[in-house]
């Protein structure tokens, strides 16, 4: 995975609550046996006028002009500033693969549907839990005629506000913040434990054994 | 000793270590594995080079793409058939047993679980599927990941994880008739909300949940995920251990083995301790439900069956008020309208939610000597497995359906998201005994509500909804 770094982006706001992982990449597209290429179908029934299926040329499809992705302020954008509950239904990991691929790095919330919000973590993804009257007050100043802009600095966990020349201090697990700015390989670091993983499976096995069937693990 | 939540006894027995900050390595017992969410944690496996550390952990079934008829000639979807081609090469390469289309007892992932006895009480279980919940039906703590997390129990048989909030939903009263599981867990979510539990951990308990069948708690457990819930849990009482007893991958019992019962009675103290503490608690009076009918595009907005669609007006939180309007807009209703008035096109009967053999049985009685609707252009019904679908033709129920007017299909997640040819089309109005209502989840511009299995059939034979006692 690649190091999270600071970055200023344009925030782009999308004013909904509850948006499902139906909804940010829908199921036709899951078929894929790949994790890129999603970013063209990210939205895909809010973002066009037509029905999308895989393998597509998604260029000469109809825009819907009203949805905010297609609003030419938004162009660009690597922030993404959302209501209540975002990322709730499937654990599909395609949610944050389109997302990521679409340009994505930084989403904003008040709150975050769980296993999203695990997923977005595991490909390079900054979700930022805000109290709701920040999140309303950055929603006010999104509408306007002049684009958002947002620093996010991870390591002091800040964001400075453009337009209006606020700073706002967001929380993060630790362990995640140092995975996402060193880039590490979750699984890798597991892998260091390997001896505490075999002794709790050396405790276990004759506590219940039936949580160890042998090799095959035939049904009779 | 301080008194235990069932929670805490599970989170407990499956620390492996924690760090520095409190994150848990958590040891995983099992691990379900589909088609959809499973091929780029095998290409990770093999891009990194790292074999699955416990083959025999691990099923896996193809459910969300298969086809639900027709199925000798295999699937028709160039892509679908790559990928469930795909979860077969995996598997055979690396050693997963795999109960493919093929298979007396394939079905969706969440049936076959419990079915087979593959996922067991006290289990750590994960699957790339939001609805692995319904396995806390058994007791056991499981959970939905992604993709990346499937690589990492595959690779280590553990999760990086800190420890939920838990909740208490203590249910209490009796249901009353044609009200179900369903009916309970949508009301629930009516009253909680869609990200009520997010954080938290729910264990459903009272005397209303303990006298529920296997079949009804999964149907509860499945839906906990709808009200944001990381998992749900059930405490272990006879019905489960009755539930286990025999199934095949169970330890086995009496007289051949001693081992079911030294399993059992482990098994017999996974409840919450009394005394236990809970972050929330939330009390529901089962008496007071009736049968429910969503009637947006979240679960949460739902009404019982003698209600109306609410006015978007009388929302004084604008972010809610928003969401109504949209969701009447994208659902094609007008506020007040009675839930009565509803007319479905299509019935879809199935679902890890609601596909058992209960939910069949209870559906069937409904449609016995009557006709589905003329208004209705298609009611089907799929069954959650292989072997549910032959108990239900060896009871005769395919043709008590049948005979209805009803199709009747072959094991799979079908209609539930549309993954596979069942689908909506835009504007089609369906009474679905699924999990979600989300737009487009059943087909682009399909329009969802959820119900029982025997507010489905109602639905089916009079073309409207209706509440299932006044049939």
């Amino acid at each position: 995975m690649d190091k999270f770094e600071n970055f200023t982006g344009v925030v782009c706001p999308l004013d909904r609550a509850n948006v499902d992982t139906d909804a940010i990449i829908p199921k036709q597209f899951l078929k894929s046996i790949k994790r890129t290429g999603f970013g063209p179908n990210l939205f895909d029934e809010w973002r066009y006028l037509d029905h999308g299926e895989p393998d597509q040329d998604n260029r000469n499809r109809p825009q819907n002009p009203d949805f905010v992705l297609n609003d030419p302020r938004y162009q660009g954008a690597q922030i993404l500033l959302t209501r209540e509950n975002f990322g709730c239904g499937s654990s599909r990991e395609h949610a944050p693969w389109a997302l990521a691929d679409f340009g994505f790095r930084v989403i904003i919330a008040p709150s975050f549907a769980d296993i999203f919000y695990n997923n977005c973590f595991k490909n390079g993804i900054l979700p930022i839990t805000l109290p709701p009257i920040e999140v309303a007050d950055l929603f006010a100043i999104a509408d306007g005629p002049e684009a958002l802009r947002i620093t996010v600095d991870l390591p002091r966990q800040i964001l400075e506000i453009s337009i209006i020349r606020d700073r706002l201090g967001f929380a993060v697990d630790p362990f995640r913040k140092r995975c996402l700015l060193e880039g590490l390989d979750d699984i890798g670091l597991t892998l260091e434990h390997l001896d505490a993983i075999r002794a709790y499976e050396d405790r276990r096995r004759p506590q219940a054994p039936w949580l160890f069937p042998g090799n095959g693990l035939e049904a009779r | 000793m301080d008194a235990k939540t069932l929670y805490d006894k599970l989170w407990d027995e499956h620390v492996v270590r924690y760090d520095d900050n409190g994150t848990a390595l958590l040891y995983i017992d099992r691990q379900l594995v589909h088609e959809v969410t499973s091929p780029q944690a095998f290409e990770g496996l093999r891009l990194a080079g790292r074999k699955p550390r416990r083959v025999a952990a691990n099923l896996a079934v193809p459910d969300h793409n298969v086809p639900t008829r027709d199925r000798v000639q295999g699937i028709m979807d160039p892509v679908a058939r790559l990928q469930v081609r795909t979860l077969a090469e995996n598997c055979t390469a690396f050693g997963i047993t795999e109960l493919g289309m093929d298979d007396p007892r394939q079905g969706i992932v969440h049936v076959i679980g419990p079915e087979q006895g593959f996922t067991l009480p006290g289990m750590t279980i994960v699957c790339g599927d939001s609805h692995t919940s319904t396995h806390g039906a058994l007791g056991a703590l499981a959970f939905g990941i992604g993709t990346s997390e499937v690589e990492h129990v595959l690779a280590t048989q553990c999760l990086l994880q800190r420890k939920s909030k838990s909740m208490l939903i203590e249910v209490n009263g009796a249901l009353g008739s044609g009200v179900t599981a369903k009916d309970l867990v949508l009301a629930v979510i009516g009253e909680i909300g869609t990200a009520g539990a997010t954080g938290f951990v729910i264990e459903f308990g009272g005397e209303t949940i303990r006298g529920l069948s296997m079949e009804g708690r999964m149907t509860v457990c499945n839906m906990a995920i709808e009200a944001g819930a990381r998992a749900g849990l059930i405490a272990v009482d006879e019905t489960t251990i009755e539930y286990v007893r025999g199934r095949p991958y169970a330890p086995p019992c009496a007289p051949q083995s001693p081992e079911f019962e030294r399993a059992a009675a482990h098994w017999r103290g996974l409840v919450s301790d009394q005394g236990a503490a809970f972050d929330r608690r939330v009390r529901i009076d089962a008496a007071a439900i009736e049968p429910q009918v969503t009637w947006g595009t979240s679960p949460e907005m739902v009404a019982p069956v003698d209600g109306r669609v609410p006015d978007p007006g009388d929302e004084c939180d604008p972010v809610k008020a928003d969401g109504i309007r949209r969701a009447l807009d994208y659902m094609g209703l007008t506020p007040g309208t009675a839930i009565i008035d509803i007319r479905p096109d299509k019935v879809f009967i199935g679902s890890c939610t609601n596909s058992r053999i209960e939910d069949l049985r209870a559906a069937a009685q409904v449609v016995a000597d009557r006709r589905v609707a003329e208004s209705i252009k298609l009611a089907m019904v799929v069954p959650g497995s292989g072997p549910i679908k032959a108990q239900a033709e060896a009871e005769g129920l395919d043709r008590v359906f049948i005979a209805a007017g009803f199709e009747w299909r072959d094991p799979g997640c079908s209609m539930c998201l549309a993954m596979n040819a069942d689908r909506l089309k835009p504007g089609e109005r369906c009474a679905s005994t699924s999990n979600r209502n989300f737009e487009g989840r059943q087909g682009r511009g399909g329009r969802t509500h959820l119900v029982s299995p025997i507010m489905a059939a109602a639905a089916a034979v009079s073309g409207r909804f209706l509440d299932v006692r006044e049939l």
